[in-house]
C-alpha cells in the first residue's frame, strides 16, 4: 500500500521530465509528511517505463499494460487511471502538469468524485498533512487550496515546481496490475503526432532576444522592435497573443507551447508573465522587463525593471543604441 | 447542429488586484472585466461551424454574477443565437466539480451535440470545466484544440502537443472541445449584431438553486505573489531610463 502515487507519462519511450519532477516532489511531501510513495506507468512499454523507475526510492513501482492503452486517448487513460486509484486507495496522486494531464484527469476527477488540484507550485505542511497552493488570477495572485470529503486527492505540479536533480535514487520492487477496459469505452481515434516543420530561428541558441507581447498593441508597431534587435543583433522573440493575433510566425514564440530559451539578454516588452511564458525563458541570464504596469508578474522574475510605456521607450532607445 | 459555447467574463490582465478582508475573493470594484481570451475563440469557432454547416444554433452559457450582462450581450452581439446565465452572487464558488455539475444540468435539458470551451480561465485557471462537463455528460472530450472538421456522426479535431508536436484524432459526437487561442481568427460585433442582440433571449437561473453537491475543493486564501530574484527598478524621465538601460545593456549586461 502507498500514500502517495505517481503516474508517469511515456514520452517517446522514458519517463516525462515533469513526471521525474512530480516523483521528486512526492519524495520530498513524502518524508515530511510521513507518506509511503509509490509510483505508476501505463501504456505501450509501461514494463520498461517501471523498470527504470524502480531505481528511485520509493516503496513500489506499478506498471499497467493493455492493448486498449497503447496509443494515448482520455477516454482509456481516465478509465484506467480511475480503476488504479480505486484499487489502490492512495491518499494523493500526484502529476506532472502536462498537457496530457490536463486533457484526462479532470475526467477521473469526475469518475471519482475526487478533487483535482492542478497546477501546483508549491506546498506547506500543518500537522503532518499537506497544503498546496496554486497561482491564480493572471498569476498575480497565490490561492492556498481547501479540500474536504475523504478518499484520494489528484494533484498536478506546475513545470519545475520540483527539480528532478533532487530525486532519491533506491531500488523498487514493480507489480503489474490490470483494469478491466473495454474496447467500446474507446470513442476516439488517433492519428500519428507530428511536427510543424520547424521554420525560422532556433531561439534556444541565441545569445540576445528581444521579446514582446500584446502590450506592443498592434501590428504596424512591429517594425518598432524589429528595428531595436537589429540594432544590438538579437533575435525577435515574442508571447502567444502576438502570434495568435498573426503580428509575428509562430516560429517566435515563447513558452510552454513555444521555443524554451536562456539568452544572456531577454528584454520582455509588453508582456505580463503568465506561468506558461515564464516556463519557456526562466533560466535567461539577465531578464530585463518593461511594462507599464508595475505589478506584472514578470517583475518577479526580473534582474532590471522599468515601469513604463514600451511605445515611448523603444524608439529613443532604439536610436541612443544606435549612436 | 446545436452548440453550446461556454463564456465567461473575468478581470483584465492588467488589473491591479486586492484580496478582501477574508482572503477569499479580490476587490472588485474599479476592475476592467472582459471575456475571457480563450473563450473569444471557442465562440468564434461555434459560429463558424454554424456558418460552414448552414444550418444550427449557438447557445452561450455564462456563470457569474450581474455584471456578467455585458458579456453575455457581446457574445450574442458576435453572433449566438441565446444565451443562459447562471446567476452567482460572491462569494463565488471555487470548485470545479461544483461549478461543472451546475452547468451539466443546464446543458443536459438542451442536448447539444458539441460543447465548446476556453481550455482555460485566466482569473481561476483551473482548466477543468469543458472536461469535466463532457464526462459528466458522457461525451468525448478533448483539450488544446486548434482545428475542427465536422464528420457525420463523428468530429475530427487537431491537438496541440507540447514543444511544437500536433495531433490529429477523430471523435464520437456528442463531444465537449477545450479550445486553445490562436485557432481561428474572432470577429468583432457589427452594428447590426449589437443592435439585434437586444432583442435576444437570456434566460436566468440560479446557481444556489441548481447546486446539488458539496464543495469538494476551494480556495481558502488569495494572496499577492512575491517576488522570487532581488530586480533593480530602472527609474526616471524616459531619458534618463533609456540612458540607463543603455549603460546595463553595455556595462553590466556587456551585449557586444
Ligand atoms: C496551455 C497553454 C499554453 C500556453 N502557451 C503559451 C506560450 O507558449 N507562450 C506564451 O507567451 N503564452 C502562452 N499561453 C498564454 C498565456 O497564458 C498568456 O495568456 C500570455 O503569455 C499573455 O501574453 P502577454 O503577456 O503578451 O499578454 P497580456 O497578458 O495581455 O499582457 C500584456 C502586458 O503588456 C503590458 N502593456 C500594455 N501596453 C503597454 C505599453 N504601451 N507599454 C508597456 N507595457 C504595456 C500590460 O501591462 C500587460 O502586462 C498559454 C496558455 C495556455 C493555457
Amino acid at each position: 500500500m502507498m500514500d502517495i502515487l505517481v503516474v508517469l507519462e511515456n514520452k517517446s519511450g522514458s519517463i516525462h521530465r515533469m513526471s521525474l519532477e512530480a516523483i521528486s516532489g512526492a519524495q520530498q511531501i513524502g518524508e515530511e509528511c510521513g507518506l509511503s510513495v509509490g509510483i505508476l506507468a501505463l501504456g505501450e512499454n509501461a514494463s520498461a517505463l517501471a523498470a527504470d523507475a524502480s531505481q528511485y526510492s520509493v516503496e513500489e513501482v506499478l506498471y499497467l499494460e493493455n492493448e486498449n492503452l497503447n496509443s494515448y486517448t482520455a477516454d482509456g487513460y481516465s478509465a484506467a487511471v480511475a480503476q488504479v486509484i480505486s484499487a489502490e486507495n492512495p491518499h494523493y496522486v500526484f502529476f506532472g502538469h502536462t498537457y496530457q494531464i490536463r486533457d484526462y484527469v479532470p475526467r477521473i476527477s469526475a469518475k471519482l468524485k475526487r478533487p483535482f488540484l492542478n497546477d501546483v507550485v508549491s506546498y506547506t505542511v500543518d500537522g503532518g498533512k499537506p497544503t498546496f497552493y496554486k497561482q491564480s488570477f493572471n498569476s498575480k495572485l497565490v490561492s492556498e487550496l481547501q479540500t474536504s470529503g475523504d478518499g484520494p486527492v489528484l494533484v498536478s505540479f506546475q513545470s519545475a515546481a520540483y527539480s528532478s536533480e533532487n530525486i532519491q535514487n533506491g531500488s523498487a520492487s514493480t507489480r503489474s496490475v490490470n483494469v478491466d477496459l473495454d474496447a467500446s469505452v474507446i470513442k476516439t481515434t488517433p492519428e500519428e503526432p507530428f511536427q510543424k516543420e520547424a521554420g525560422g530561428v532556433d531561439l534556444s541558441k541565441a545569445d540576445l532576444i528581444v521579446s514582446i507581447g500584446r502590450g506592443i498593441g498592434k501590428e504596424e508597431n512591429i517594425p518598432l522592435v524589429q528595428e531595436l534587435a537589429k540594432v544590438i543583433g538579437a533575435e525577435l522573440a515574442s508571447s502567444r497573443p502576438v502570434v495568435d493575433s498573426g503580428w509575428l510566425p509562430s516560429h517566435h514564440q515563447v513558452g510552454s507551447s513555444g521555443q524554451t530559451v536562456a539568452p544572456k539578454l531577454y528584454l520582455a516588452l509588453g508582456i505580463s508573465g503568465a506561468i506558461q511564458h515564464v516556463v519557456g525563458m526562466k533560466g535567461s541570464k539577465n531578464i530585463v522587463v518593461i511594462n507599464k504596469d508595475p505589478d506584472a508578474p514578470l517583475f518577479e522574475i526580473a534582474d532590471y525593471g522599468v515601469v513604463g510605456d514600451i511605445l515611448e521607450i523603444i524608439p529613443k532607445l532604439t536610436e541612443a543604441l544606435n549612436g | 447542429m446545436k452548440i453550446c459555447v461556454l463564456v465567461k467574463q473575468i478581470p483584465g490582465s492588467e488589473a491591479t488586484f486586492n484580496v478582501t478582508p477574508d482572503g477569499r475573493w479580490i476587490q472588485e470594484s474599479g476592475l476592467p472585466f472582459e471575456m475571457n481570451e480563450s473563450d473569444i475563440y471557442a465562440l468564434e469557432e461555434a459560429l463558424q461551424i454554424r456558418e460552414k454547416m448552414g444550418e444550427g444554433e449557438v447557445f452561450v452559457v455564462t456563470l457569474g454574477p450581474d455584471r456578467c450582462q455585458k458579456t453575455i450581450r457581446e457574445a450574442l452581439a458576435k453572433g449566438a443565437d441565446r444565451a443562459i446565465h447562471i446567476k452567482e452572487e460572491a462569494p463565488f464558488c471555487t470548485d470545479p466539480l461544483t461549478i461543472a455539475s451546475v452547468f451539466t444540468q443546464v446543458i443536459r435539458e438542451e442536448n447539444p451535440e458539441l460543447v465548446l470551451s476556453g481550455l482555460q480561465s485566466d482569473d481561476l485557471g483551473f482548466g477543468q470545466t469543458g472536461v469535466l462537463i463532457g464526462e459528466m455528460l458522457g461525451m468525448t472530450t478533448a483539450t488544446l484544440v486548434v482545428a475542427t472538421e465536422i464528420q457525420d456522426e463523428d468530429i475530427r479535431v487537431k491537438r496541440e502537443l507540447e514543444a511544437g508536436w500536433f495531433q490529429w484524432q477523430t471523435m464520437k459526437l456528442p463531444a465537449s472541445l477545450a479550445i486553445q487561442s490562436g485557432l481561428n481568427t474572432p470577429r468583432y460585433p457589427s452594428l447590426r449584431g449589437i443592435m439585434t442582440a437586444r432583442k435576444k433571449e437570456i434566460k436566468d437561473v440560479s446557481f444556489n438553486d441548481l447546486r446539488n453537491v458539496d464543495f469538494l475543493q476551494s480556495f481558502k486564501k488569495l494572496s499577492i505573489q512575491h517576488a522570487e530574484k532581488h530586480t533593480e527598478m530602472i527609474e526616471g524621465s524616459v531619458d534618463e531610463i533609456v540612458s540607463k538601460l543603455v549603460n546595463v545593456f553595455k556595462n553590466e549586461i556587456r551585449i557586444n
